[in-house]
C-alpha cells in the first residue's frame, strides 16, 4: 500500500466516509438539529478534517447572521397615515 | 409578499390584516406568539386576495412544493467529477471573513444583491427563507403559517439557502476579488 493510499483511507476513516457533497446537502437537517447521533458525528468528523466544508459552513452561518440583521424597512408615511386613519374609523364604529 | 401581483393590492392585504388584528386581538389565546398570529392572519388575507385576483396562486393547498426540480446545493462542478475524490471539493470554497456580513450591508449593492437572490426564488422558498431567516421565526411556527409539513419545510429552506448562498459567492467572486 502506498503512502498516498494509506493516508487518504485515513481521512476516510476519520471523516465517516461522508463526500463534501454530502455535507453540502445535510447542512440544513445539521442547522436545524436534525441529524440523528451518528448522523451528527459522521458530520462532524468530516468538518473536523475538511478545511473546504469548514469553509462552507462558514459562509452559510455568516449569511444566516446577516439575514437576521437586516434593516427592516421602514413604512411609508402614507400607509402608516392610512393604517391610522383606519384605526379610528374601526374604533368609532366599535364604540357606537 | 408573494402571494399578490403587485405592491398596491399588498398595501390594501396590509391595511386588511390590520383590521383583522384589532377585531380578533380579542379571540387571541396566545397559544402562538402574537408575530406568529399576526402573520397567519396576513397570509390568509394574502391568499384570498390572491385567489380573487385570478391569478393561478403560487401556493399549492397540499403543501407540496411542486416548483422545482431538485437543485443541487452546490454547482456538481466544484466537486472532482471521478476518481478517488470523487464528490470532493476541486477547489476550496472562498473564506468569507468575520467583516462579511458586514460588507455586505453596509453597501447598497450589497444590500440589492441580497434583496436580488432572495426575490429571484420560487414563491414557497421565499416565504419560508423570510419567515425563518429574516424574520427569526421558528420552524413551528412557519409550518404553521404557511400550512405546510415539517419535512417540506426544512427543504424549502434547505433549497432557498442553498440557492441565496450561490448566489452571493458569484457576487463576492465577481465583484471585490481583492
Amino acid at each position: 500500500m502506498t503512502h498516498d493510499n494509506l493516508k487518504n483511507r485515513m481521512i476516510d476513516y476519520l471523516a465517516g466516509q461522508l463526500t463534501c457533497k454530502a455535507v453540502t446537502e445535510a447542512i440544513t437537517d445539521y442547522l436545524e438539529g436534525n441529524l440523528g447521533f451518528v448522523d451528527r458525528i459522521r458530520f462532524q468528523m468530516h468538518l473536523g478534517c475538511c478545511r473546504g466544508c469548514r469553509r462552507y459552513l462558514r459562509q452559510v452561518r455568516l449569511m444566516l447572521r446577516t439575514f437576521s440583521t437586516l434593516p427592516t424597512e421602514p413604512i411609508p408615511p402614507a400607509v402608516r397615515d392610512e393604517l391610522l386613519q383606519r384605526f379610528r374609523t374601526w374604533k368609532a364604529r366599535s364604540q357606537t | 409578499m408573494t402571494f399578490v401581483s403587485s405592491p398596491a393590492v399588498a398595501e390594501e392585504v396590509v391595511q386588511d390584516t390590520w383590521i383583522g388584528v384589532l377585531e380578533g386581538i380579542g379571540r387571541f389565546e396566545g397559544r402562538s406568539s402574537l408575530k406568529t398570529w399576526i402573520f397567519r392572519i396576513l397570509t390568509n388575507q394574502a391568499k384570498t386576495r390572491g385567489v380573487r385576483e385570478r391569478r393561478s396562486t403560487p401556493f399549492s393547498p397540499l403543501g407540496h412544493s411542486t416548483e422545482e426540480p431538485e437543485v443541487p446545493a452546490v454547482d456538481p462542478a466544484r466537486f472532482h467529477t471521478s476518481g478517488y475524490w470523487v464528490d470532493h471539493w476541486n477547489a476550496l470554497p472562498r473564506y468569507w471573513d468575520d467583516e462579511t456580513p458586514e460588507r455586505l450591508f453596509l453597501s447598497k449593492e450589497g444590500l440589492a444583491q441580497i434583496e436580488k437572490a432572495i426575490g429571484a426564488l420560487p414563491p414557497t422558498q421565499r416565504q419560508v427563507i423570510t419567515l425563518r431567516d429574516v424574520e427569526g421565526l421558528t420552524a413551528v411556527e412557519v409550518c404553521n403559517i404557511l400550512s405546510i409539513g415539517e419535512t417540506n419545510q426544512r427543504v424549502l429552506l434547505h433549497r432557498a439557502r442553498s440557492h441565496v448562498r450561490r448566489a452571493l459567492e458569484k457576487y463576492f467572486e465577481e465583484g471585490d476579488l481583492q
